[in-house]
């Protein structure tokens, strides 16, 4: 897939606010400071953060985080 | 028909039947102590599904709920004192989202400098006082006690009352009135704690939970109790126990323990790995099945009741490489050791960061630790529901 493509999708219904995607990579997801719920920063990364995107999918521990492609 | 729970007869090894159910069968059925049946599943896929599927509910007191303690649960008062961990949806998700706010990654993170003082000052007492020195007494114990206390604004002075009952509840052994009582005494101190804030509600989580409910309409005192016990006793028991098993598994491998103390940037995955590694929280894990449905090709049916097994899955090979080996550089985060889906640990980034800060500053400050007594001498929690050790000698 091309990096141009891509986009982060957060399902908040799922979200149990554990800040994985956080921890994985700042410059991307942020938590909302009353329900702690996912708050994407920036849905179509590029560069480095492609890979981080990834990472933060992979270990969200309530599947809540998605890639469109 | 295989008889649950199983003891773990080695510190760093599952039950060895885990590795057998997983290879030959598994999902299959156990005898639970109170003579029924319920299914264990031991791959790491099928325990994420079961987690994250709202075809099992997490209602620990429905009567087919799968319950390993023989004394069973103790019993709320009433509706409205349930804990959001027997909650399942719609009731659950708004009870978790009030309190969310205390927990995010950027509120761990301020909380930091102060989970450092405290680790600092218990060493310092440590470090002054006789040697070996108990190392559950010391260290492990007091850190989280002391900082889940001033997060919810629980005087500290009262942690020897909260241990001792904590433990009380948590013994497999301790009969169903002994249980009864250790949380209703909990109950009533935290309740009668609560209607002191009320009058003018303080700045810590209850005070702040207090004032937030009542803006929201929303204030009940029951439901508030059951947080607060949640809290306290999650918040005593289980970091502590990661603190002693931590430490062993570093002064065990002293190759990873030099590597840990020459860079501490690989703090952040060691933690990740102890989590996974020794999976202290592991058949407490459950849930019972409310809709007909399959997992991994078996079918489960509504009724039945399921032991969702961490510590095998955190040992399954399909999840992790070469499972059984300790390796602080593994990719270990999607490990299950805080659960999984919406019932996850609530405080886990709590509970990281106090691991990251106390294996940190007892590495660089007690550069010459070690254990006082052979590994074999030491008393490990196989009678609890929570695995950990008793008690750890220490010298420098």
């Amino acid at each position: 897939m091309t990096e141009a493509t891509m986009k982060i999708v957060a399902d908040l219904s799922r979200c149990v606010g554990a800040g994985q995607c956080v921890l994985t990579e700042p410059a991307l997801f942020d938590q909302d400071p009353e329900d702690g719920t996912v708050v994407v920063l920036d849905e179509q990364p590029s560069g480095d953060l492609v890979r981080a995107a990834y990472d933060a999918v992979r270990v969200c521990p309530s599947q809540a985080l998605s890639i469109e492609e | 028909m295989l008889q649950f729970p199983l003891v773990r007869e080695c510190p760093y090894a599952p039950p060895a039947e885990y590795t057998q159910i997983r290879e030959d069968e598994p999902i299959t059925t156990v005898r639970l102590p109170n003579g029924r049946e319920a299914w264990v599943v031991t791959k790491h896929e099928h325990v994420r599904q079961v987690l994250n599927d709202p075809s099992f509910s997490a209602d620990r007191l429905h009567p087919d709920f799968p319950n390993l303690a023989p004394a069973g649960q103790p019993i709320p008062r009433d509706d409205t004192a349930r804990s959001m961990l027997m909650m399942d949806p719609p009731e659950h998700g708004p009870a978790r989202k009030t309190v969310l706010g205390e927990f995010t990654v950027r509120r761990i993170a301020a909380l930091r400098p102060r989970i450092q003082e405290i680790v600092d000052e218990r060493i310092d007492v440590m470090l002054a006082g006789p040697r070996p020195a108990d190392l559950v007494e010391t260290l492990s114990l007091p850190v989280p006690s002391m900082v889940i206390c001033e997060l919810l604004g629980v005087p500290y002075a009262d942690h020897a009352f909260f241990q001792a009952n904590t433990a009380a509840m948590i013994k497999r052994e301790t009969t169903v009135d002994d249980r009864q009582a250790a949380f209703e005494r909990i109950r009533d101190y935290l309740e009668d704690l609560i209607v002191v804030k009320e009058a003018d509600p303080p700045d810590d989580l209850l005070g702040r939970q207090i004032r937030k409910r009542r803006s929201e309409g929303a204030y009940e005192r029951a439901p508030l109790v059951s947080l607060g016990f949640l809290l306290l006793v999650a918040g005593h028991e289980t970091t502590a126990n990661m603190i002693s098993l931590g430490t062993l598994a570093l002064l065990e491998n002293p190759a990873q323990m030099h590597a840990l103390r020459a860079d501490p940037a690989r703090t952040l995955g060691a933690v990740e790995e102890m989590l996974r590694y020794f999976t202290i929280v592991d058949t407490v894990v459950a849930r019972l099945c409310t809709a007909d449905t399959t997992v991994g090709g078996v079918p489960i049916r509504a009724g039945e009741g399921v032991l969702t097994l961490g510590q095998a899955a955190n040992r399954d090979p399909d999840a992790f490489d070469a499972p059984d080996d300790f390796d602080i550089d593994r990719p270990a985060r999607h490990h299950v050791a805080f659960g999984f889906g919406p019932h996850q640990c609530l405080g886990q980034n709590l509970a990281r960061a106090e691991l990251q800060i106390v294996f940190d500053t007892l590495l660089r400050r007690v550069p010459t630790l070690r254990l006082a007594a052979p590994v074999a001498d030491l008393p490990f929690k196989s009678d609890a529901a929570i695995y950990g050790m008793y008690h750890m000698p220490v010298t420098w």
